[in-house]
């Protein structure tokens, strides 16, 4: 009976309870979406890669090495020379090795020197490998590939020309030496998609009339004996290296920390993308914390509302105190009211949430690589669901305990 | 069997559904309005007019009797029980057992249909549900004999009229036969005629029910047809 007519009550103020149950659920919809989003992104971001086991470079912090090495950002201090690599690469703890080589730009995006073994050993998202969408694999000196966001943004297609320019933000370029785009890589949401990768050779010959990071004045070998020369790399920048036992990375690990005849560092990847993480966290804090501010804000409005509602209903308080209510059934009343508005949100901004994800789930991944997973409700959100409804309950205490004393005081006498 | 009868009868007019004594009621001490009632009762099964200015206390006497409030000092028996004793949560349930009220107008739940503003009082009280087989056909039957149309009952109250919602109250008031109805310037939303027809209805009902009936009223042209009229300045004392 109560519950019937309190649902007839609240469907007499359809307008008002509409909209206040709307903005409720537009306010926890941002909460669930931001912590969907945030878990995804989480996902997408340690996701980046997968199944390297250590990350090789010059003496320098992990969180430096993994963002020049994978995200391509910052700058490398130091190379390391090939004899060193090599030396890694021969204890018989490894089973594969992927050597980078990086410091040139095109247009922006990072050009990185590697051999075939990246395409075979890089995987992001657990065991997804990088796959060519058009074209062919490095088969010439001057081939390039370029990653799904490279060719969607200067708009090129195998065959296009290009130069490769020196250093990541210099006006030389290596215009003796154009390069054509020989495959363009299917879209993997990690910064492999900005990256235009060639040959290690391909990086020996562009930098052939060069000396210390400046061209040499006057000397311009051709190309063509170029083609002959000795192209097998000096240096590299990094080296992602598999091992055969995942039991040997510790030992391993510290062999390369300690290793005599050049300071190199080596990391685990997943270490340093939670260490990063933990620096991108403060973001995501800020948006958690921005969300429950929104859903508390929510619930002040929805008090405001039955508070704003009360002075008409002081009527309707007595009425049920003439009945023979007691106070206490008109609190009750009053957060029952609350109970049923914030369960509604709930649900109305569940489906909308899932609405939501399942139109842009598509053009998220497409945009920002972010792969957001729709299922179903985690126990988690129902946590927060319930966290939510006692908290709208004990919000509509404040107005429920006004109208207690509204029809204490009342009485028989009725004020409209 | 006659002789029973009259003794019925005269237990009948000796049992005292409202009995006052000596009550006195004040907001607080600085309020100029004091209420004293050295004495007031209501037999049972009369019909009672009180009569009163506005300001006489008459809501206020009404709010008393109702359990509402309590009096500062003083007795309030109803059916010979002693109520202002009473804790708050006793005094409501007491008073959905025995009491119909019938307010000057908005009477009803605007949102809720006939019928669930009838039934209400017997949601609050198992006494009263229980001298009621079905609630429904009660309901129903009530409305006809107040002259309701048929099709009313499954209305919403704020489609009524003030004269058929007058009469749901009448209906809500009378449902499961309390003992005392106390009716708050029923009639004062409606014109005359409407007003004579309303209290014959109201009259039935309360007789058919065995009720007795308490109504509140500045209007002393409808004295005749009660069987007394009490006015509020012949029971409250002036205090300075």
């Amino acid at each position: 009976m109560l519950l019937k007519l309190t649902f007839n009550s609240l469907y007499a103020r359809l307008l008002t309870v509409g909209m206040t149950v709307f903005a409720i659920s537009l306010s926890l919809m941002l909460y669930m979406s931001v912590e969907k989003l945030r878990t995804s992104a989480y996902t997408s971001f340690t996701d980046t890669i997968s199944q390297t086991d250590l990350i090789v470079g010059a003496r320098t912090s992990s969180v430096q090495l993994l963002l020049y090495s994978v995200f391509r950002i910052g700058n490398a201090t130091n190379n390391i020379t090939w004899e060193s690599y090599e030396d890694v690469i021969n204890k018989k703890e490894v089973a594969w090795s992927v050597p980078i080589s990086l410091g040139d730009s095109h247009k922006g995006f990072r050009v990185m020197g590697t051999n075939s073994e990246f395409f075979k050993r890089y995987k992001y998202r657990g065991e997804q490998s990088i796959e060519l969408e058009q074209g062919k694999n490095l088969d010439d000196l001057y081939d390039v590939i370029i990653g799904a966001g490279v060719a969607e943004k200067l708009n090129y297609s195998v065959g296009t020309p290009l130069i490769v320019s020196h250093g990541l933000q210099s006006f030389s370029d290596h215009d003796d030496q154009p390069f054509k785009v020989s495959g363009i890589l299917a879209k993997t949401g990690t910064p492999v998609d900005n990256t235009v990768i060639v040959s290690l050779e391909a990086i020996e010959a562009i930098h052939v009339d060069w000396s210390t990071g400046a061209k040499i004045p006057g000397q311009i070998t051709p190309v063509e004996e170029i083609r002959q020369m000795d192209l097998s790399p000096k240096n590299i920048t990094a080296a992602l290296i598999g091992v055969n036992s995942k039991l040997q990375i510790f030992q391993l690990q510290r062999w390369i920390n300690e290793y005599p005849e050049e300071s190199l560092s080596s990391i685990l990847p997943g270490v340093a993308l939670q260490e990063l993480w933990r620096i991108v966290g403060v973001v995501e804090n800020l948006l958690l914390g921005i969300s429950v501010t929104v859903i508390f804000t929510t619930l002040i409005g929805m008090t405001a509302i039955i508070f704003s509602s009360l002075n008409e209903r002081r009527r309707e308080m007595a009425i049920w105190r003439a009945m023979g209510a007691s106070p206490k059934v008109v609190i009750g009343l009053l957060m029952l009211e609350a109970f049923i508005i914030s369960v509604m949100s709930i649900i109305v901004s569940t489906v909308m949430l899932f609405l939501t994800l399942y139109v842009l789930q598509p053009w998220i991944d497409n945009t920002y690589g972010i792969l957001v997973n729709i299922e179903m409700l985690a126990v988690k959100d129902i946590y927060i669901f319930m966290l939510f409804i006692i908290a709208a309950s004990l919000v509509s205490l404040i107005p429920a305990i006004r109208a207690y004393w509204f029809s204490i005081n009342d009485g028989m006498t009725i004020k409209i | 069997m006659s002789l029973q009868l009259t003794q019925m009868e005269k237990s009948n007019l000796n049992e005292k559904t409202i009995q006052i004594n000596s009550v006195k009621f004040h907001w607080s001490n600085k309020s100029k309005f004091k209420l004293h009632i050295p004495e007031l009762s209501v037999d049972k099964g009369e019909k009672v007019l009180l009569l009163g200015e506005s300001g006489s206390g008459k809501t206020t006497l009404l709010s008393l009797i109702c359990g509402f409030l309590t009096p500062l000092s003083g007795k309030i028996q109803l059916n010979e029980k002693l109520i202002n004793d009473l804790s708050a949560t006793k005094r409501d349930q007491y008073r959905s057992d025995n009491i119909g009220i019938i307010f000057q107008q908005f009477n009803l739940l605007p949102y809720a249909n006939v019928i669930d503003n009838i039934l209400l009082p017997l949601y609050f009280s198992k006494l009263r549900s229980a001298n009621i087989s079905n609630q429904r056909e009660t309901a129903i039957s009530i409305c006809q004999s107040l002259r309701l149309p048929e099709d009313v009952v499954n209305m919403k109250a704020s489609e009524l009229s003030v004269g058929q919602q007058q009469r749901v109250a009448v209906a809500r008031a009378l449902i499961g036969n309390p003992p005392l109805v106390i009716a708050d310037e029923p009639t004062s939303s409606l014109d005359t005629d409407a007003q004579t027809i309303f209290l014959d209805l109201m009259f039935s009902q309360v007789a058919s029910s065995n009720s007795t009936l308490l109504m509140v009223s500045h209007d002393k042209s409808l004295s005749s047809k009660f069987d007394r009229v009490i006015d509020m300045k012949n029971v409250s004392v002036k205090e300075q």
